[in-house]
Parts: structure tokens; sequence; C-alpha cells
């Protein structure tokens, strides 16, 4: 098996560059993380982030082949030899396929991922019927690796102004929650030409989510929301 | 000031939402336009000034150019937003690029309407 991965250690190298590699190795059913673990008993200097290795914790988000995804729950079979191994595009290298999410999370945290409501805490929990519950399908299960946003133009441009496929489809699941009191509100914070509207909808957030999840259609949602408001 | 991002202009979502309508009024009148000309069994000076004779229209070639400037002023300020970086410089284009599309507002009035 070969693989090209991507190798850049700011301490050492003037500039990244790609390093090939053969490895040993016939599982037929394994997954991309799997032979990267065992590259790492032959070369323990190459540098990624894992985790849960079942898709959950999307740590291991890295660009495969031209394609973000998460290298735990990418199937060998499905990949074209060499195997290219990059970081995930349009964030800072620390080294080799770990980036430094900082501006990812910072996007995330702008738009208050968590429940605003100012009634008095009930006793048990906020109830929700199972239909409004069922309006946050598809928005919770985002696991934050950054695919969607680091596949985004507009986010490589503007990632210190533009909130991201990411961290706007969770602005959409606190929107959709009834339990929310802040609607209006987090409206506000996204009527903005940057933040809301560099979105010109090409859907490679779609393309490339691990979820399967479609930020696109939640910021058509967010946008529908606007309008209704203001019509 | 300090130099620092700022975001939160509270404005984007009439000009999305514009830029929407203008492309549907501009469609119209381009397959319109196109099916006139399709169904002309000869195209000639007297068909086309016979065509712009009547202020229908005339007032529909306005309303597509009326159109055709709003949303070109939407791409042209996204594309100023994205490549001129400093604030000063990216408010002078803003200007000249308004500028420019009032004069061919005015531009067009006279050529439409043959003053």
């Amino acid at each position: 098996m070969k693989l090209r991965i991507y190798r850049y250690n700011p301490d050492t190298d003037a500039a990244p560059y790609m390093q090939d590699y053969e490895l040993e190795f016939a599982a037929h059913d394994a997954m991309l993380l799997d032979a990267l673990m065992l590259l790492r008993q032959q070369d323990d200097s190459i540098g990624f982030r894992k985790s849960c290795r079942e898709g959950v914790c999307g740590s291991d988000a890295m660009n495969i082949n031209g394609r973000n995804g998460l290298a735990c729950i990418t199937p060998l079979s499905s990949l074209k030899q060499p195997i290219e191994l990059r970081p995930l595009p349009g964030l800072p290298v620390i080294r080799d396929l770990i980036v430094d999410m900082t501006q990812f999370f910072k996007q995330y945290h702008s738009i208050k991922p968590y429940l605003v409501n100012n009634d008095p805490p009930p006793e048990t929990e906020r109830l929700q019927s199972p239909a409004e519950r069922s309006e946050l399908d598809g928005l919770y299960e985002c696991i934050l690796c950054g695919c969607c946003s680091t596949s985004c133009p507009s986010f490589w441009w503007n990632p210190d102004k533009f909130v991201g496929p990411a961290g706007l489809l969770q602005a959409y699941r606190f929107i959709a929650d009834t339990r929310d009191q802040a609607t209006s509100e987090r409206l506000d914070n996204l009527e903005d030409p940057y933040r809301l509207f560099r979105c010109h909808t090409i859907m490679n957030c779609v393309d490339v989510c691990p979820k399967e999840l479609n930020p696109t259609e939640a910021i058509g949602k967010i946008k529908d929301m606007m309008v209704k408001r203001v019509v | 000031m300090v130099n620092r991002v700022v975001t939160g202009a509270h404005y984007g979502l009439r000009d999305w939402l514009v830029q929407r309508v203008t492309a549907a009024v501009m469609a119209v009148y381009v397959l319109s336009l196109a099916g006139w000309l399709l169904v002309q069994p000869q195209l000639d000076y007297d068909a086309w000034t016979g065509l712009f004779a009547s202020n229908i229209m005339r007032s529909f070639t306005m309303l597509f150019l009326l159109s055709l400037f709003y949303h070109a002023w939407i791409g042209v300020r996204d594309i100023v937003m994205d490549y001129v970086h400093p604030a000063g410089l990216r408010l002078l284009a803003h200007v000249l690029v308004i500028l420019a599309l009032v004069m061919y507002v005015i531009w067009a009035v006279q050529i439409l309407w043959g003053l």
C-alpha cells in the first residue's frame, strides 16, 4: 500500500514537503486510521490527531485524496493509491496533519452554542413534544470535526468574519430549538454581509460532511426565517 | 482606531433578497426578448424601432436595466469586500461603483426615451 503524507515541522523544516510511504497491510475491511496507526510504528514522527476512532469525536479530520473526511470511518478499499493525506485546508498547520482549530472554534462560540432561556429552571427537564424534538434532527449530530468549514472557499477567504457552515448549522440548531428564547437576537447576530451572507451556496460543506448533514439547508432556513421576520 | 476585526453591520438580508428578485426580472426580460427575436420573420431597423416605440417596452427595458444595475452593485460590492482590505480604499471603491451605476441609469433613460 502506498501513501503520500504532508510533512511539516515548523521547528526543523523550512517548508512543507510530501513524503512517500510503503506499508504492508492486507486487511480488506480496515479504515484509513488503522493504516496510519500501523504506519506510526514505522515512523513515529508523523503527527495526526485521533481519539475515539469511530467517527464520534471528530479529531482525525484530514484532507484525503483531495477531499476532507475522517480517517477513522474512511474505508481503505474506497481510496485510490497512493493515498494522499494533507492537513485540513485553510487553517494554520501546527505539525504534519495537525491544524490549529482556534479560528474555527472562535466562530463556533460567536453564535452562542448553548440554550438561552431566562425562565426559572423547572423541577425536571424542559419538555418538548416529539415533533418539536424532531426539528433538531440533522443538526444536533454535528461533531465539529471542521471538514465542512475547511472545504468552504468563503471560510478560507474570511475565516475571521464568516461564521462558516459548521457554526451556521449550530446557529440554526439553537434557532430551531423550542426551548430557546433568543431567536430574535440570534437572527440579529447573523444579519451581516460577512457572518452569514458570505455563503454563496456552493455546497462543498454538504459534499464532505462525514455525518451526512446539510449545513446549506440550515443556512437556507436561517435566511427563510429572516425573510419571514421582515415581510 | 484600534486594529480589530469588526462585524455586525446588521444588513445583508435585503441585498440577498434583491439579488434573487432582480435575477428573476432579468431572466423574464431576456427570455421575452429572445422569444420576440425568434418569431420575427425579418429583423430590420423598422422592426427594432417599432418594438422600442411603445412605452411598455421602454419601461420593461428600464426595469431590466435597473435590475441589472442593482444586481451588479451587490456582486461588485462583494468582490470589493473580498479583495480590497484597507477600509478607506474600500469605501472609495464602493462610492465610485455607485456613482458609475447612477450615471448608467441616467444614460439608460436618455437612450430609451431619446432625450
